[in-house]
Formats: structure tokens, C-alpha cells, sequence
């Protein structure tokens, strides 16, 4: 019998052919993140817990991200906060406005095929897109990581889900992991990996992979997995073999359940208020007249997905009463829709276009909302509360179906 | 003995304590508004030795480690669920609030109701009524034992 994907990127690390899922072992991260919410905690526990030095500076990467530019008076502390601790430390891998954090550690190569990432954020699973294993941790974790070089995990039971065929047009990754996470339901997966493959996967681009592994966190999972191609080989610059961590697909685990889908059989789809498995398509939903639309975030904020809804507005404009909010996931991908044209596209149909980071996601900045009021968002979390008030109604779609919706005023698939 | 709070299933980290008060700077400050979206009775009151009992997946959503702190802070001696999402429990462990998996409970009772735990015995009794509870693992009871894995790793040091 052949390994799951988890199991041979955990036996890589640990230099040991014999780990199987169930195993409880010692990993060392290759590298660990930490954002601007939770950098003064980490700071805090390490000191408290006696450690002086961090056990390896440049596998430390922190990124503030959730709270730039700072909409709170008290946000700058957490700034101040980080920038002591890098100082203290001589941590250079600082990133202050580039971008979102999950968006930086693919791009800017910090989490490559094959390398264990622990992050301070739940959504630190999006690497799987590339092959690594990263998922999230707590700050107290986090602290003792950057104390020891080391934190013990069990290694978990995996879920492979095969998906084969041909997608049909303005049907994205983002239909299909939404779809996926309502027939697993919002706990399916806890404590396991997904794994994804087949020929409907092999098509799709790295981003289109960020996307999918981005949300299987919604299902429970530990992380979500993608075996790297000559896509992920030249996204992060390693060569394509299994010393690099590009590891082949054996197709022979020891799953725990094995899910197939045809990729015709995908339709556009929503996560309804306020449950991000309460699925269900877009046609179903038509005629819902909504107040914002949200294209951005470390799920769908990456440049194809802004070119998705270009091609859609261009030449069109927002419904009079609609607010359309777009926010590209990093500084590079800003520049990129600059020069094609895309970001010129969204100012003529009237969108009001902010910085990279995290904005309106998690609901502390950026067109929050109120009682009443809904949202059409291509983020991952329609939570009770996340982007206003507890009456807010949050739909999450596809960057397709969200700038469809933004021309119509309603939801439009 | 204290009493319970019961909640459904999916009860994410925002509902437990949103993003918007992450930042207060201490978790006092933090912690009068928890499960502020869900349910606005419970800080009025819950009192030191209470439990909350919940169904599937309690914690779900984001990793952030003030949702179990608020709780143990408001004094919540346990959180009973049928399951936990991963963070949430890990992070639990870690700063030694105790998440006991007790799949027969939920049905059975309901906020307000009197209830005692015996977790060296794998119990929680409700009315007379004995329900059994998976046990901590002897580490993880160990983290528990010492308030935490900050206490835990000093006592080691």
C-alpha cells in the first residue's frame, strides 16, 4: 500500500518511513507565521515562558495584514508590538502593507512543496495549494515553537476527493469547494486532510488550488492538499522531484473516505446566512436584492479572480444602490490588475477599490454592515456577526456570481 | 456543581468572541462580550463553575486562543460538547480549560439545569442521571492538572 500526501510530507520532516496516520510525532516547521492580531500575544507567552531567543530567525515570517491601515487607535499597538519583538529578535521577514498573509507565504515562496508552515491563523491551511502541510495553531503554540523549533502533532487520517471532467463556463474552484463543504458538512472533516486529485484538479491553476485548500478549514480539516505539478514547481521556484517535496501521487493510501466527483455535475453556488455548508446554487437564489458585494480576500482576492469580475463589469456598471468592494490579496497582485487594465475597469463601473489586506473578511474595517443588510462576499465565512451586526445576511460566493450580482443588484448566477 | 448554558451545533470562534474585541488588552475587558451575537444572557449570567454543554463541532472557525481564554475567564469549569473542532480543543488544553467529548448529554438537558462533573471518573450527572464522557488523555490531564501548558512547560523548565 502507497501514503497519503500528508504522510509523506510528515515522513520527510521527521525522517521516518514508518509514520502513519494516527502516529503522534514531532515535527520541525520549515517555517511559521504570525499576523498582527495575535503578534503581541506570541511576544507576550514567549517572554513569560522564560525563552530568550528564537530557536531559527529566518524561518519566522510576520505579516500585518488583518488591521492595515490601523482603523482603531488601539490597532497601532499591535504594529508597535511587532516591530519591538523583530527588533528584539532580528527577525528581517517582516511584511507591514504588502498584502494578505496567506496570499505573501505561497507568493513570496516562504511555504513551498513538501514544507510543515504552523500559522496563528486558522486559514494558514491555504498552503496546502502548493503541497505543504501548514496548518493553524494558537498564540501560546506559536510562542512555544518559536522557543523549541518544535510541536507535536498526530498525523491525520486523510479524505481523498477525486474530481474529473471538464468544468462548466462560470463555474470556478470556489463553486467546488463550497459544494464540497456542504456535502461534508462543517464538521466532515475534522482532524483530517483533504487531498484532492484527478483531471479537473491538474487543470486548474495554483491559484484556483489557494482557493480550495483556503476553505477546507470550513469542513473541520486539518489541512487541505494538492500534489505539486510543473504549475506548483514553477510558482515556487524548486525543481519538480520528491527531494524538493514534490511528492507523486501514489492514488494507494489508506483513506478514511473517498469522495468522486464529475466536474460537470458542478453548478454556481452560495453559502447561505450563516452557515458556511448551508449550500445551495445561485438559481435558487435569484431575486435576493443585496445592499454590498465584497470581491476579495485570502480565498478569491488572487488575479485571476479579479479578472473573472473585469470580465464581467467591463463596460457595465454596479447597481445604483450596490456597493462593490474589491480588495486584492497582496501588493503584487494590485500592480498586476493595474497593468492589465482590470483595476481601470472596476473604477468605471463604479467599485471602490482598497488596499491589499484583509478588509471587510473578518469585519473590522472596510464596508462593515448593518441589521438588515446583505452581502454578497467571496471570502470564507459567512458567520453570525462577521462583517457587522449579527443581522447582517452574508452569502459567499464566487467572484463570478459576486460581480454578476453587483451589475444586477441581486443575486445573479 | 454548576449550572448550564447549552448551545447548538457549529458554534464558531466569532460567536464566542468576535474580531472586534481581539484587540482589547486584556482578556477582562474581552470576555463581557462573549457569545455577544449568540446569546446576550450569558454574561449577565454566568457565574464561576458553570458548563457549557453544546452539540457538534463547538469552536469551529478561527484559531484564535481568546475564545477558550474568555471562557475561563467567565469561569466555565468545562465545556461538554458531542465533538470539538481542532484548534479550539487544542488551544483549550493549552490554556487548561477542560473540553470533555459527551455525545449523550446534549439531549438531556437544557440552560439552567443543574449539573456536577467527575472527570477522573469519565461522568457528568445531571438530575440523577450519570452520562458518560470520553476521559482526558493522561498528558493532556497532566496539562490540565498543572492550569495550562505555560504551567506545564515552567514546571519542566
Amino acid at each position: 500500500m502507497g501514503a497519503t500526501l500528508i504522510e509523506k510530507i510528515i515522513r520527510r520532516n521527521v525522517h521516518d518511513d514508518s509514520v502513519k496516520a494516527g502516529d503522534i510525532v514531532f515535527v520541525k516547521p520549515d517555517r511559521v507565521m504570525i499576523h498582527d492580531i495575535f503578534i503581541p500575544f506570541v511576544a507576550d507567552k514567549f517572554h513569560e515562558m522564560g525563552f530568550k531567543k528564537v530557536w531559527d530567525t529566518d524561518k519566522v515570517v510576520i505579516i500585518y495584514d488583518h488591521m492595515v491601515p490601523a482603523s482603531q487607535v488601539d490597532d497601532t499597538r499591535h504594529f508597535r508590538r511587532g516591530d519591538e519583538f523583530a527588533k528584539e529578535q532580528g527577525i528581517e521577514h517582516i511584511h507591514r502593507a504588502d498584502g494578505i498573509c496567506h496570499q505573501l507565504m505561497p507568493e513570496l515562496r516562504y511555504a513551498t512543496p513538501g514544507d510543515i508552515v504552523f500559522g496563528t491563523d486558522s486559514h494558514t491551511v491555504t498552503y496546502g495549494g502548493v503541497g505543504a502541510f501548514s496548518t493553524g495553531i494558537g498564540y501560546t503554540e506559536m510562542a512555544g515553537i518559536l522557543g523549541t523549533g518544535e510541536l507535536w502533532i498526530k498525523v491525520p487520517e486523510t479524505i481523498r476527493i477525486n474530481i474529473n471532467g471538464k468544468l462548466r463556463d462560470g463555474v470556478t474552484s470556489k463553486d467546488i469547494i463550497l459544494r464540497i463543504i456542504g456535502d461534508l458538512t462543517a464538521a466532515g472533516a475534522t482532524y483530517k486532510a483533504m487531498e484532492f486529485a484527478g483531471d479537473t484538479v491538474k487543470e486548474m491553476s495554483v491559484a484556483s488550488r489557494l482557493t480550495m485548500a483556503n476553505m477546507t478549514i470550513e469542513a473541520g480539516a486539518k489541512c487541505g492538499l494538492f500534489y505539486p505539478d510543473e504549475k506548483t514547481a514553477e510558482f515556487s521556484g524548486v525543481p519538480l522531484d520528491e527531494e524538493h517535496g514534490c511528492f507523486t501521487d501514489d492514488n494507494d493510501g489508506d483513506y478514511a473516505m473517498v469522495l468522486d466527483y464529475k466536474a460537470e455535475d458542478f453548478v454556481p453556488v452560495a453559502a447561505c446566512p450563516s452557515q458556511v455548508d448551508k449550500i445551495r446554487p445561485v438559481s435558487e437564489l435569484k431575486d435576493i436584492v443585496i445592499d454590498q458585494v465584497f470581491i476579495g480576500s485570502c480565498t478569491n482576492g488572487r488575479l485571476e479572480d479579479l479578472r473573472a469580475a473585469a470580465e464581467i463589469l467591463k463596460g457595465k456598471k454596479v447597481a445604483p444602490y450596490v456597493k462593490l468592494i474589491v480588495t486584492p490579496a497582496s501588493r503584487s497582485v494590485y500592480l498586476d490588475a493595474v497593468h492589465e487594465g482590470i483595476m481601470k475597469i472596476f473604477n468605471e463601473a463604479g467599485a471602490i477599490i482598497m488596499n491589499p489586506g484583509c478588509g471587510l473578511c473578518c469585519g473590522r474595517s472596510g464596508g462593515i454592515l448593518t441589521d438588515g443588510e446583505t452581502v454578497v462576499a467571496t471570502n470564507n465565512r459567512n458567520f453570525l456577526g462577521r462583517m457587522g451586526t449579527s443581522k447582517v445576511n452574508i452569502y459567499l460566493a464566487s467572484p463570478v456570481t459576486a460581480a454578476k450580482s453587483a451589475v444586477a443588484g441581486k443575486i445573479t448566477a | 456543581m454548576g449550572k448550564v448554558f447549552k448551545y447548538g451545533k457549529d458554534v464558531d470562534t466569532d460567536q464566542i468572541i468576535a474580531s472586534q474585541y481581539l484587540l482589547y488588552p486584556t482578556i477582562e475587558e474581552m470576555k463581557v462580550h462573549a457569545f455577544e451575537s449568540l446569546d446576550s444572557e450569558f454574561i449577565k449570567c454566568v457565574e464561576p463553575g458553570d458548563f457549557i454543554v453544546a452539540d457538534e463541532n463547538f469552536g469551529c472557525g478561527s484559531s484564535r486562543e481568546q475564545a477558550p481564554a474568555v471562557l475561563k475567564a467567565c469561569g466555565i469549569k468545562a465545556v461538554l460538547a458531542k465533538s470539538f473542532a481542532r484548534i479550539f480543543y487544542r488551544n483549550s488544553i493549552n490554556l487548561g480549560v477542560p473540553v470533555i467529548i459527551c455525545s449523550d448529554i446534549y439531549d438531556h438537558v437544557k440552560t439552567g439545569d443543574e449539573i456536577t462533573l467527575n472527570m477522573e471518573e469519565g461522568y457528568a450527572e445531571v438530575a440523577g442521571v450519570k452520562y458518560s464522557c470520553t476521559k482526558v488523555p493522561e498528558y493532556m490531564k497532566n496539562i490540565l492538572d498543572q492550569g495550562g501548558l505555560l504551567a506545564s512547560l515552567e514546571k519542566e523548565i
